[in-house]
């Protein structure tokens, strides 16, 4: 018998090809939203930036006039906090992710800390910030340092550190551990020349990324540093000091045009930076997987 | 069941038992393995045959609720006793595994690792080569050394993982379905391999293709499962006459239905 003389099949040929272009349809409208948005912020942020952002902008400290201002002292800030907050973070993230993964027992004490874990990734910043201050500034009174803002933001993106190196390490083949094993090698050789080799360009990339978030984070900092008049640059992890996000959230809560457009340009040093991280994050794993994959 | 205990045996199992939690995977089996001879266990799957055969290297350990009861006896010694190091008998007993599982490493770097990992004193280049070269691969591989392992074919991988086994220097090598995974050229490469090395070293291989077992097997164990017990072993014996003439009706059955 045959199918058109039947009808067993009914297949809508052409309502199911439509309703798979009005599904193409609404995707690209999604995407064109998301670029639309993205590109008039930067649009706007280049016209009113560029002009301002010249060397003297970026070799000079702040100031109550606009044309001298700059925010040299809020780069180096950045960069000292930024590396303080990995050196603290990035340890001590993989320690905890190997723990997690190749040592602890499968038991309910370690599912509440898995689930805490994952909580802590979605706690506000602001909460980081007051607890640094709570902890660091007042109660090991550290004061109101470059370090303490460090040891708070490392705290925040600790759990997200955790998470991505946990993913790496157990996205590395149980076959390789058992091969490593049946050749004779301990627990630690495993982790030490199979598991941190094979997750290391994820640990990478994952702690890339968190600290890219924390360049951008303004509340913890805020609430452990309040200056944002610091007209000379940290010498040591005791200094005090700002960062780059609250500069420009300084100049952006002023009335005058010409902080207006300093944040502008603060914003675009701001992007540069992020970009040139995530730019970096996604080179090492290009490279890497490259390099390992099958 | 015959029960082939001589002197020269390297492996002995009595009444070994295996669990996973409180699953019976493995039964009562008692075998004794004989050096400088290939071991083929062969069985229907979900048997047990890849559980016993990781009872030979204390691989089992490696499963946190896998419980083996019974004895192995490791050149007269028990493989489960207090003072055995079971780091120490993964080196002494190697193996390979049904998928070829090369590190993402040059082929150097995997055939050294074994020689690192166990603090290798002489010269690595030198055994290196020699690995390679028992294992059949030199003569392909030595031009490309420091290549990544992942470049080679999957014949060629599986024979970098037995070079891998052998560069430590074992004296049991267990295989567990080394060519399932392989076309039928490169798994005859391995078949020629296997019959090479038992010149040298004692093999027990794990094989679902009973021609295989027939080609390289000087003994042959059959194992079985049915849903009221676990796997257990049927006949233990020489290939020829499990091949041939089993004692047991289930054996024959089980060789004919898949000959057929
Ligand atoms: N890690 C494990 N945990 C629980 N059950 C397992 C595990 N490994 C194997 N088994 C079970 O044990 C039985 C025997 O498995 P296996 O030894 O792999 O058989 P074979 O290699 O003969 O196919 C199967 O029923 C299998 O499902
Ligand atoms: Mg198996």
């Amino acid at each position: 018998m045959s199918l058109q003389s039947n009808k067993i099949f009914n297949s809508h040929l052409r309502s199911r090809a439509i309703r798979g272009m009005v599904f193409y349809g609404i995707c690209l409208v999604c995407v064109c939203i998301g670029i639309a948005a993205l590109g008039t912020l930067l649009v706007q942020v280049v016209s009113d930036g560029w002009s301002w952002l010249t060397w003297h902008f970026l070799s000079d400290y702040p100031s109550r006039h606009p044309e001298e201002a700059g925010m040299m002292s809020a780069i180096f800030g950045t960069l000292w906090v930024m590396a303080m907050t990995g050196i603290f973070a990035v340890p001590v993230g993989i320690g905890s992710a190997m723990f997690l993964e190749e040592y602890a027992p499968k038991n309910k004490l370690m599912q509440i800390v898995e689930i805490n874990l994952a909580n802590l990734a979605g706690v506000p910043s602001i909460v980081y910030g007051l607890l640094g201050l709570a902890v660091f500034v007042y109660w090991m009174n550290i004061g109101r340092t470059a370090l303490a803002g460090s040891l708070t933001l490392a705290l925040l993106v600790l759990p997200v550190i955790i998470l991505a190196s946990r993913e790496a390490v157990r996205a590395v083949p149980n076959a390789h551990r058992e091969a490593a094993y049946a050749l004779g090698a301990d627990k630690w050789q495993v982790i030490r020349m199979v598991v941190f080799p094979g997750a290391f360009p994820g640990i990478l990339t994952g702690s890339i990324l968190a600290l890219s978030r924390a360049i951008g984070e303004a509340a913890p900092v805020i609430a452990i540093s309040a200056l944002v008049y610091i007209t000379f640059i940290p010498t040591s992890p005791m200094d005090r000091f700002t960062v780059m996000p609250i500069q420009i959230y300084n100049w952006v809560s002023r009335p005058q045009e010409e902080f207006q457009n300093l944040a502008a340009a603060g914003i675009i040093v701001l992007l540069v930076v992020l970009l040139s991280m995530n730019a970096l994050a996604i080179f090492l794993r290009n490279k890497y997987q490259t390099k390992s994959d099958e | 069941m015959n029960n082939m205990t001589s002197p020269k045996s390297v492996l002995n199992t009595s009444q070994l038992s295996v669990y996973y939690g409180s699953f019976l995977a493995l039964k009562n089996v008692d075998m004794a393995i004989q050096a400088n001879e290939v071991t083929a266990l062969i069985g229907p799957s979900g048997c047990g045959k890849s559980t016993l055969l990781r009872c030979f290297n204390r691989m089992n350990d490696l499963i946190p609720d896998a419980v083996v009861e019974g004895k192995v006896l490791f050149n007269g010694k028990d493989l489960y006793g207090s003072e055995i190091n079971p780091t120490e008998i993964r080196s002494r007993i190697g193996m390979v595994f049904q998928k070829p599982n090369p590190f993402p490493k040059s082929i150097f770097d995997n055939v050294a690792f074994g020689l690192k990992v166990n603090g290798y004193t002489g010269k690595m280049d030198e055994a290196v080569e020699w690995a390679l070269r028992q294992a059949a691969l030199w003569d392909e591989v030595s031009d490309r050394l420091k290549k990544s392992a992942l470049t080679l074919s999957g014949g060629q991988q599986q024979r970098l993982c037995i070079a891998r086994a052998i560069a430590v220097q074992p004296e049991v090598i267990l295989m567990d379905e080394p060519a399932s995974a392989l076309d039928p050229i490169a798994t005859l490469a391995i078949e020629e391999l296997i019959r090479e090395l038992k010149q040298l070293y004692t093999i027990v291989i794990v094989t679902h293709n009973m021609q295989q077992a027939a080609r390289v097997a000087d003994k042959t164990a059959f194992l079985m499962v049915d849903d009221a017990r676990g796997g257990y072993l049927v006949e233990y014996d020489a290939t020829s006459k499990i091949f041939t003439n089993p004692s047991d009706s289930r054996t024959e059955a089980y060789i004919t239905g898949r000959f057929s």
